[in-house]
């Protein structure tokens, strides 16, 4: 589609004289197009597992009628809650981006010794739970509460959500149209903002979108923070209240936050497409001097990572030694932990994959009012706290298969659902870069739409399935709320071991948990930050 | 050959983890058919719900383990969290006893008809008053509403000897209580009913007034008096000595007083109840006997720091006596109204 070149390059008020055609096909135009009626269904399907939260809050609604909801809405609190709910969300948001593109930029972009270790340190907070975080920050600064300190916690534990899938689109992308502009005698910045941004706009839209659901559906931190908002009010309710429609009517308030929110990202990421079209090009890379930026640059490379893991683990190793009443570590028990950690996060990926592939390849393939519903609601539970989506599958699981109630599968299913948009993003994004083309060269050589699938889209796409596997991962290995309601009784996980540690404040008891939960989380962490490999091709113009 | 060796690999990979979760599996399998065939003889296996920190009950269930061989697998969390879980689970809950962190948690299940009677021959032993009047559960053991406060900006005799001092201008942003615990909704019905609505309200709207810190847990709001940021705090006692457990009571900023004879100093309840689906069974009879037995009440008064309940075992030293804490004009079954005093909570704001 040579006109997306055009497009760009009139950006730039010149004829596209000497800018190479661009050699893949970018993503096809998909008017008139119909998504294959097999992949569609598979989509509602996923679709249909990841609503099961939203039924069941219908369901809890439903039963306490429009008459105690207006009660409900009307408390005086609610609006405070609603308040703090989204201010919360937008400022931890900019902040992540703010923060979370120049480091990618640093990481993929300029000339930097250790580059790996770098790479590995960006992504390392998410291998923290942010109660922990939070729990680190409480103890070395005791008068941390409220907005600020929920804000600060939250930033650092999320950046990562922002800086790594900027940091594969810059990798993937090129800096061949920023040297159009510059030949064209435009400033570095102007450049960058009309050649580069443009490629990596989606990444960071998609990036924040994780960032302000998580945020929405955040409990521990803000609660260690004592900073109000919907979801520890829901918590609340659930806890002492008994009152199950209470929260479920609060529960309701956040998922149409959400939806506002998946909304306002589909309608800016498909703004950015037509303006811009498909990512693609010549995959060179321009690396950047530092320069007298370097210091600046190890200084914002340096802050996240320090703050976010650095000091939480110091803290709880300082209260380690501290302890008076040291409880024997039993190493067994710490095994046991990590083994089901291991079991049930993995086996929540692949649950959350194959839940995301239908839709993920729907989103990247095919537009339309289905398509876009059908991927909203893919996002949705990830905007509902733990407790919401744990009570709906006991609820769900009991009704329809009890046998496995309270069994592993239950709770790997969970983590599937919960966290299954982390991993329809980078589906999306990966096989959106898989041209077109090959499928028809695969079609034409007489393969099936499944075997093309199997064989081409899903083999080119596979890092970025992968990449969404393992943020499956990471994230299911600090859950907690669902974990606690799910698991399989006596079946304990790392992150229940130390709830059940910090509990008593017996913080001395909880540090080496957190630091297994921590080096567990760190593999998969380590992986998703691709260090060793992406290196930037220095030779390039 | 290298697509071969990576189909076979993923192959391999996916074989594996359909194991691992099916490894997960076997520990939860048995637990949903226990209740039905344990109605009449012993299976020898218990499943608890236990809405207390493991750290603090696993000992008392390990020894009952070994005195009656019977196996119980436990499932920890916070009490109300399991009081949610049970009643979502209703009638196929795979728990055969729940222990209760609280008593409202008990009534709500009571309420919801998913609870069995505990036998006349346990839940007399238990005097009136701290346990159920119906036996539809078991007082367990005892806690005392306390204040605590910052000893190095107060001493004791500043302290107020009741909750009504606390709407006074003078504390203004200085007590700390979280609102949505169910202990602290039990003392806002205890002072519904001791003192009247009106009062009561007045009192709710006194104190929402005088911008208190809401927390969300008892132990979070002691650590804040521990640390210096606040300097009353209206929580169970026992979070208290469980902290000075840990680092020692002479590293203890905060202190505690007890309110005798005050709404504000009431005395709750722990409890157990048995579960509609296990009604009769010996397993769960046996630990409900176990709980009230001299020898689990004495564990709690060394391990926990509660109140025994059961009579002729001594209190834990340096507290005062529970006869003297005890409110002879409330009766804990009158705390049911649990519902209008959240609404009244809610009225001020506090929820």
């Amino acid at each position: 589609m040579p006109q997306r070149v055009d497009e760009r390059v009139a950006d730039l008020g010149v004829e596209p004289i000497g800018v190479e055609p661009i050699p893949a096909e970018p993503i096809r135009e998909p008017v008139g197009r119909r998504p294959p009626r097999m992949l569609l269904l598979l989509g509602l399907v996923a679709c249909a597992i990841a609503s099961i939260p939203l039924v069941y809050l219908l369901v809890r609604v439903g039963s306490s009628g429009l008459e105690d909801a207006v009660t409900v809405l009307g408390r005086p609190r609610v609006p405070l809650l609603l308040f703090n709910t989204v201010s919360l969300a937008a400022a931890v948001t900019s902040t992540c981006v703010l923060v979370g593109v120049p480091t990618a930029f640093l990481l993929a972009r300029t000339r930097l010794r250790l580059r790996g270790m770098w790479t590995v340190l960006a992504a390392l907070p998410l291998a923290v739970p942010s109660y922990l975080a939070a729990y680190g920050w409480l103890a070395a600064v005791p008068g941390m509460q409220g907005f600020w300190a929920s804000w600060l916690v939250l930033t650092l534990v999320s950046t990562p959500y922002v800086t790594l899938p900027v940091m594969a689109a810059l990798r993937a992308g090129t800096t061949g149209l920023d040297d159009v502009a510059r030949t064209l005698g435009r400033r570095p910045w102007h450049a960058f903002w009309l050649g580069t941004w443009p490629q990596i706009r989606p990444a960071t839209l998609a990036g924040a979108l994780l960032v302000c659901l998580y945020v929405l559906s955040e409990f521990g931190a803000v609660a260690l923070f004592r900073f109000p908002v919907l979801t520890t009010a829901i918590q609340q309710a659930y806890g002492a209240s008994f009152n199950r429609n209470y929260a479920a009517i609060l529960a309701t308030v956040l998922v149409l936050l959400a939806m506002v929110i998946v909304i306002a990202e589909q309608t800016a990421r498909g703004r950015a497409r037509r303006r811009f079209g498909a990512v693609t090009g010549v995959a060179r890379h321009r690396v950047v001097n530092l320069g007298y930026w370097t210091a600046p640059s190890m200084a914002l490379l340096s802050v996240v990572p320090t703050l976010a893991v650095g000091l939480p683990v110091a803290v709880l190793f300082a209260r380690l030694f501290e302890a008076e009443t040291l409880r024997a570590l039993d190493p067994v028990e710490l095994g046991q932990a990590i083994f089901n950690t291991l079991a049930l996060s993995i086996g929540g990926a692949v649950i959350a994959v194959l839940l995301a592939l239908p839709i993920g390849a729907l989103a990247a393939r095919y537009r339309g009012r289905l398509v876009r519903v059908i991927e909203s609601l893919g996002y949705l539970a990830l905007g509902l706290p733990g407790i919401v989506v744990g009570l709906s599958l006991v609820f769900f699981s009991l009704s329809v298969l009890p046998t496995l109630y309270q069994t592993g599968f239950v709770l790997a299913f969970a983590y599937g659902v919960l966290f299954m948009p982390k991993a329809i993003g980078a589906i999306r994004s990966a096989t959106a870069q898989v041209p077109t083309s090959l499928e028809d060269v695969s079609r034409t050589l007489g393969y099936g739409q499944l075997q093309t699938w199997w064989f081409v889209t899903a083999r080119l796409a596979r890092p970025g399935i992968f990449a969404g596997a393992l943020l499956v991962a990471v994230t299911a290995m600090k859950e907690l709320p669902a974990t606690l309601l799910l698991r399989p009784t006596g079946t304990d996980t790392l992150a229940i071991e130390l709830w059940s540690r910090t509990d008593v404040s017996a913080y001395g008891a909880a540090a080496p948990y957190a630091a297994a939960l921590i080096l567990v989380a760190a593999v998969p962490a380590f992986l998703l930050s691709g260090a060793g490999r992406g290196r930037v091709d220095g030779t390039a113009s | 050959m290298r697509t071969f060796r990576r189909s076979l690999i993923l192959s391999a990979g996916v074989t594996a983890l359909a194991l691992t979760i099916a490894g997960c599996a076997p520990a939860g399998d048995t637990e949903p058919s226990a209740p039905s065939d344990a109605a009449i003889t012993s299976d020898g296996e218990l499943t608890l719900y236990a809405g207390r920190d493991e750290a603090l009950i696993a000992p008392l269930i390990e020894k009952f383990t070994e005195d009656t061989g019977i196996k119980v697998s436990a499932r920890y969390g916070s009490s109300p969290e399991l009081n949610a879980l049970l009643l979502e689970e209703g009638d196929n809950s795979p728990a055969q006893v729940f222990l209760s962190q609280d008593a409202g948690a008990l009534g709500s299940l009571a309420n919801a008809g998913l609870v069995s009677k505990i036998p006349a021959e346990f839940a007399d032993l238990i005097p009136a008053g701290f346990t159920s009047e119906d036996h539809s559960w078991i007082g367990v053991t005892g806690r005392a509403r306390v204040i605590a406060y910052d000893s190095e900006k107060l001493s004791e005799d500043e302290i107020p000897d009741g909750v009504a001092e606390l709407t006074d201008p003078k504390w203004s942003d200085r007590v700390g209580f979280p609102p949505g615990n169910a202990s602290f909704q039990s003392f806002v019905t205890a002072l519904r009913v001791l003192e009247g609505e009106e009062d009561a309200e007045a009192w709710v709207e006194g104190i929402s007034k005088n911008s208190p810190v809401l927390t969300e847990k008892n132990g979070a709001t002691l650590d804040l008096v521990n640390s210096g940021q606040l300097d009353l705090a209206l929580i169970n006692h026992y979070y208290w000595y469980e902290d000075a457990a840990e680092v020692g009571a002479d590293a203890m900023r905060a202190q505690v007083k007890f309110l005798p004879g005050d709404a504000g100093g009431m005395v709750n309840v722990t409890g157990a109840a048995i579960l509609a689906g296990a009604e009769g069974d010996p397993d769960a009879l046996a630990f409900i006997e176990y709980l009230v037995s001299e020898k689990a009440q004495q564990f709690f008064v060394e391990n926990t720091y509660e109140y025994p309940l059961l009579p002729g075992v001594d209190a834990p030293e340096g507290l005062p006596e529970l006869e003297n804490l005890v409110n002879p004009k409330l009766d804990l079954s009158d705390l049911e109204s649990l519902e209008q005093t959240q609404e009244l909570l809610a009225q001020y704001g506090l929820l």
